[in-house]
């Protein structure tokens, strides 16, 4: 008996230190993501391509990395809240998120303040890293998604163009003013249509706009309403272009409008079609492919990987997990090949990259062509 | 405004009036009865459309049956709502009830977000086709980009029409109930006087029970048609328009059937119309319907139909 207690004895200090050490030696990452409320759809994706970096690059500078999710629920309250409790409660080297711009704007001025980095997969209103040292992205700005978009629709011949704008999402309303700024620049006219997320019906919207003579119209939205737009458009009789943004890059916009989503042109981040960039986007769509059989992965996906891999980059130029060091490091970053292109996070915290433009042809998301800065 | 256009944007009222009024109804036959605002009706309305949704694609009903099983699910919740959340408080004051309600309309939704999930699923396909045909009338032919299209005709979608349909049946069938049945002859006794009633030997609960499962069926019937014009499910689908037809109960007077059929009508009506005669507003279209129960309200404080010695159920 005495010898059994000795045997336990030595085996419980064993496995505390061993405790202890891991919890020492362990960098600690936050995904603050929107797990459940409207933008769910975008959180699950991204946490996908999250989750599969994880798995092929699990520790860096020898020291295991531990990820772990915060639901935000889509608000902003529990995004700022989220972050703070990350950073304050648990000890977190970086934060990766949120999805969503609003959600980013709420959380962003949180790490801020905390002076954490954070790395935003997919939010991309131009407010969310304006003026701030630790906030950044690796998905485009709004600012270049309206441009080119506004580009594609003077390639498609549209002189006249119905903006349909969502006042409720910050986003919406940033690739709405860009659109329109570089669409009238080059003589085309704009009207706009105005809507809430949330709304259910836009008949009226689409009957005003087709009314005064609208040849396309521009949907930066998020794929709830775009779908439906699409399938009011369809029903009411509207036969012109439509474009929207990577808001509607998502299988949800075809299982919703159906044939309503038919041409529908999409200014996106990704598209695994697109002509291929380099290693990384190789593993990746191997590893996505060995991991959901059957399956390509969305654009979301490619994003939280790449938010993943530039992270674990910069933890990696800073050669420490500090959290100063690590921020300063990210906006070193130039050329870096991630699986939605090459990324040069420039001194705004933005990322400098390119444009794919994606179309709805049969139900599928095929690739379209590419927009250069 | 031409005239086509106005037809078009009071035809897409109409329906979206019709669906406001199937859910005004229930609101206003619980308050008639217990003078309980019951706030989970929008939940219920939310859990009508799940349940159809899963009886279709998931247990593969065919689509009537899987209509029908919706209706019988969302009566059955509305029966056990009554019974767990409202029953024990019968005798406590008014304002405790009205707060239960809330708080069974947050606990519903939270379960739906929990057991369902909370990304929108696509009601597309689950109809058969037929609901998705558009009838044109007039207009001409042109052709776009190679394709052979009609422009400038109104169109009616088989949904419309198939809306005005149910909604017209289901209100008869509910009249039916309350005016020619013993059944509803004791709701309406209920809505005068419970005390009395139950001295006729009346079981009040019963008949309670039964107006919830009542109200619930009709708003599981406002959501089987609502999924069919924007096909797609989720945990809050309930909130606004529950929002609205609460809005729509108050406006016709609350208590009374017939005002919320025609509070609901005009709700829809006004909310289109609203957005098709100032665009730019449109982003705040939620504040009309608002704005006219204030403006109503300030005139006629007892809604259109709201008069005393009114027939309540």
């Amino acid at each position: 008996m005495k010898r059994f207690v000795q045997v336990f004895l030595v085996v419980m200090v064993v496995f505390g230190t061993m405790l202890v050490a891991q919890n020492m030696d362990e960098i600690k990452v936050a995904a603050v993501f929107s797990m459940t409320g409207g933008a769910s759809g975008y959180g699950r994706m991204t946490w996908e391509g999250v989750e599969i970096a994880w798995e092929m690059y699990p520790e860096v500078l020898g020291i295991p990395i531990d990820v772990y999710l915060i639901d935000t629920k889509s608000d902003k309250v529990e995004a700022a809240n989220g972050v703070r409790r990350a950073i304050e409660n648990d000890g977190v080297l970086a934060i990766l998120g949120n999805i969503i711009s609003g959600n980013s704007l709420a959380g962003g001025a949180v790490a801020e303040e905390l002076k954490t980095a954070m790395v935003s997969p997919t939010s991309t209103s131009p407010l969310v890293t304006e003026g701030k040292k630790f906030v950044n992205r690796v998905c485009f700005i709004d600012a270049f998604q309206g441009q080119a978009a506004a580009k594609l629709m003077q390639e498609l011949g549209n002189q006249k163009v119905a903006v349909f704008m969502d006042v409720e999402q910050d986003y919406s309303v940033a690739l709405a003013r860009f659109f329109e700024d570089t669409f009238t620049q080059s003589g085309g006219e704009v009207l706009y249509e105005y809507f809430k997320t949330g709304d259910q019906d836009f008949s009226a919207q689409v009957l005003d706009a087709i009314a005064k003579g609208a040849e396309a119209f521009y949907l930066p939205g998020y794929y709830q309403e775009v779908a439906l737009i699409c399938l009011q458009a369809y029903q009411n009789g509207f036969y012109g272009d439509l474009v929207s943004a990577d808001g509607a890059d998502a299988p949800e916009t075809v299982e919703i409008a159906g044939e309503a989503v038919e041409g529908l042109f999409l200014t996106a981040n990704y598209h695994p079609d697109a002509p291929a960039f380099n290693e990384n986007a190789e593993e990746f769509l191997a590893a996505y492919e060995k991991k959901y059989p059957g399956e390509k992965p969305a654009a979301f996906a490619g994003l939280g990987f790449d938010a993943y891999m530039v992270l674990l980059k910069a933890i990696e130029m800073a050669g420490e997990p500090d959290r100063e060091k690590v921020a300063q490091a990210i906006r070193q970053i130039k050329d870096f090949p991630g699986a939605t292109g090459y990324i040069t996070i420039n001194e705004q915290g933005n990322a400098e990259k390119t444009v794919t433009v994606v179309r709805i042809e049969n139900g599928q998301f095929v690739y379209d062509s590419m927009i250069n800065p | 405004m031409k005239l086509q256009l106005l037809v078009q944007h009071m035809i897409n009222g109409l329906s979206l009036g019709a669906l406001y009024a199937l859910l005004a109804v229930g609101y206003t036959m619980v308050y008639g009865i217990l003078k309980l605002i019951n706030f989970a009706h929008g939940e219920i309305f939310m859990m009508g459309a799940f349940f159809t949704y899963f009886s279709i694609t998931l247990f593969g009903f065919p689509w009537w049956l899987g209509m029908l099983a919706g209706i019988a699910g969302a009566a059955l919740l509305g029966l056990l709502v009554d019974q767990i959340a409202y029953r024990p408080l019968r005798k406590a004051p008014k304002i405790s009830a009205l707060i239960t309600a809330v708080g069974v309309s947050i606990f519903l939704q939270s379960l739906a977000i929990v057991v369902f999930g909370g990304v929108p699923k696509s009601f597309r396909g689950v109809y058969p086709a037929f609901f998705d045909k558009i009838f044109i009338i007039g207009g001409e032919i042109v052709e776009k980009r190679g394709r052979q299209v009609i422009v400038n005709g109104i169109r009616i979608p088989a949904m419309t029409i198939i809306t005005f349909a149910v909604t017209g049946l289901a209100l008869l069938l509910l009249w039916y109930i309350l005016f020619r049945t013993r059944t509803g002859m004791a709701m309406r006794a209920i809505a005068m006087d419970s005390r009395a009633v139950s001295l006729m030997g009346i079981n009040g609960n019963r008949i309670i029970a039964l107006t919830f499962a009542l109200g619930s069926a009709m708003a599981a019937v406002g959501a089987i048609l609502w999924v069919g014009k924007y096909p797609q499910v989720w945990p809050i689908m309930g909130f606004m328009p529950g929002l609205k037809a609460f809005v729509a109960a108050v406006i016709g007077g609350i208590g009374s059937v017939s005002g919320a059929v025609i509070g609901g009508i005009l709700l829809g009506f006004i909310e289109i119309l609203a957005v098709g005669i100032m665009p730019s507003l449109a982003g705040y279209r939620d504040v009309f319907a608002f704005i006219l129960l204030i403006l109503l309200l300030s005139f006629k404080p007892n809604g259109i139909m709201g008069k005393k010695n009114l027939v309540k159920v």
